[in-house]
């Protein structure tokens, strides 16, 4: 059940012109940032190659691209995950959910696995990109993955994050807005709170690690409860609307 | 009538905020084979009832059984047995009617080696043999109708529960969809809220009226036909319950 309902998701947010124009744009202001960066790099690589321990070109280039993926993607996820249950709900579509006999859970997995597909592919596609660096230079793999992962888990985070929002609204527009303001706020908490609690509760400050490749076993399981916090928060709303109503 | 009751519901009662009653102590039963009509003015609670019977909205007190399952208890096994149109179809406009369906059928736990069956046949009773590749928002309405009545009838439900089936059709797709539901009431049971009174006397039954959220009447069509037309029965019944209050 929640294949069937991930497979649908999937299907449907590619169905949308909407997803495509966003694929496009982001690969574009991808493609953008990688020329740029590129550019910065050859320019000042003579004086690296006199430099014993020079930077490579994944830390100069892959790096800071992945962050910037990651930020483009905290903007976009929300336009997503709003779709996912407060669109249904305007549409008058979730009442099919809502009758079927499917559990909430299933339901909520099955979407928020939908829309990871569809995240794993635009990383996937951001990737491919980077893969070119090889053409030209030894790049380290494992930077790169520690990169690719960590967009993927903080992609994943925001993705959770938007569908409790999600399921806490009726409009798609308010869903969005409360989670892009959420997960700009826990962006800004990671830049301007120190080194304490506050900022260990930002997942941003839990990507910089693996965007500098430290996997770091805390920041892989701080992801794993931010997820599945969020995601058991979903189920408890979607229960407590069959149960009580919304 | 020996045949087994299939749904029952026992005092349901919805408000709208705190005061506003919806549906207040409505009970009915429906047994295999029926086909039960339900009538009321606009805003008598017709489609706050079927709401509650199919789990799309919780009772604020009262219970519903579908199959001796008890639907806040065992919703699964309660729902698996249900097919339900509501008032607006929940059509996904972007998929095509055949992706639809499918999707449909699998959140109704059609076991896979049957769906491809299910579906020729749920086209087949609703006339969408040709429309299977359509994009769903392309349809016309009278097809959009069409297409929610399959999703609600392809997993051969036990109680099928339609709302308003018969709006937006022409005259030869009302007949048609008359005919599948008295089909329909050959082995499952069917419930539909309706306005059109010679709807009732044709397909119904049985009978049930609301008013303000209350149930005035409940009796055969037969019954509700003893004194003249269906019209001025229903005029009577739901006057007389103005009256009354």
């Amino acid at each position: 059940m929640i294949y069937t309902i991930a497979k649908k998701e999937f299907r449907s947010l590619f169905a949308a012109p909407s997803t495509w124009w966003m694929l496009a744009l982001l690969q574009f202001v991808f493609a953008w940032f990688y020329f740029a960066r590129m550019d910065d790099y050859l320019q000042v690589q003579a004086q690296l190659a006199q430099l014993d321990n020079a930077p490579g070109a994944t830390i100069a280039i892959a790096a800071p691209l992945c962050s910037a993926l990651a930020l483009m993607l905290m903007m976009l996820i929300p336009l997503f995950t709003m779709r996912l249950i407060a669109e249904e709900r305007r549409n008058q579509t979730w009442v099919l959910l809502l009758t079927a006999p499917v559990p909430a859970a299933h339901i909520v997995l099955g979407k928020f696995l939908g829309l990871l597909a569809l995240l794993a592919i635009i990383i996937a596609g951001c990737a491919a990109m980077l893969a070119t660096l090889l053409l030209g230079t030894q790049a380290d793999i494992g930077l790169m993955l520690a990169n690719l992962g960590g967009v993927l888990l903080l992609a994943a985070g925001y993705a959770a994050l938007g569908l409790y929002l999600s399921a806490l609204s009726r409009q798609p527009i308010i869903a969005a807005i409360s989670a892009l303001g959420l997960s700009f706020g826990l962006w800004l908490l990671e830049m301007s709170a120190g080194d304490g609690f506050l900022r260990a509760v930002s997942p941003n400050a839990h990507f910089q690690n693996l965007n500098m490749g430290l996997v770091n076993s805390a920041d892989l399981i701080y992801f794993a409860l931010f997820i599945t916090t969020l995601l058991w928060l979903t189920v408890r709303q979607l229960n407590d609307e069959r149960r009580h109503g919304l | 009538m020996t045949a087994p009751v299939t749904l029952s519901a026992q005092d349901l009662t919805r408000r709208h905020g705190a005061r506003l009653v919806a549906v207040s102590g409505v009970s009915l039963e429906l047994r295999r084979g029926e086909v039960l009509g339900l009538l009321g003015h606009n805003g008598a609670g017709k489609s706050t009832t079927l709401q509650m019977l199919t789990g799309a909205l919780p009772p604020d007190s009262g219970t519903v059984k579908i199959c001796d399952f008890d639907l806040a208890g065992q919703p699964e096994l309660a729902k698996a047995c249900i097919g339900f149109l509501p008032e607006h179809p929940p059509l996904y406009r972007d998929m095509r009617v055949d992706d639809y369906l499918l999707f449909t059928a699998r959140l109704h736990k059609v076991p896979s080696g049957k769906l491809a069956a299910a579906l020729e046949q749920a086209k087949q009773r609703c006339g969408l043999q040709e429309h299977g590749r359509k994009i769903i928002g392309t349809l016309s309405k009278g097809y959009q109708q069409r297409v929610g009545i399959a999703q609600a009838i392809i997993h051969n439900p036990a109680v099928v529960v339609l709302d308003e089936p018969t709006v937006g059709l022409d005259p030869a797709q009302i007949r048609d969809i008359r005919a599948l539901i008295r089909e329909l009431g050959d082995n499952s049971s069917v419930i539909l809220s309706t306005h059109l009174l010679n709807e009732v006397e044709n397909l119904c039954d049985r009978v049930i009226i609301l008013q303000h959220g209350r149930l005035i009447f409940s009796g055969s069509s037969a019954e509700m036909l003893a004194n003249g037309n269906m019209e001025e029965a229903f005029l009577q019944i739901t006057e007389s319950g103005v009256t009354g209050k």
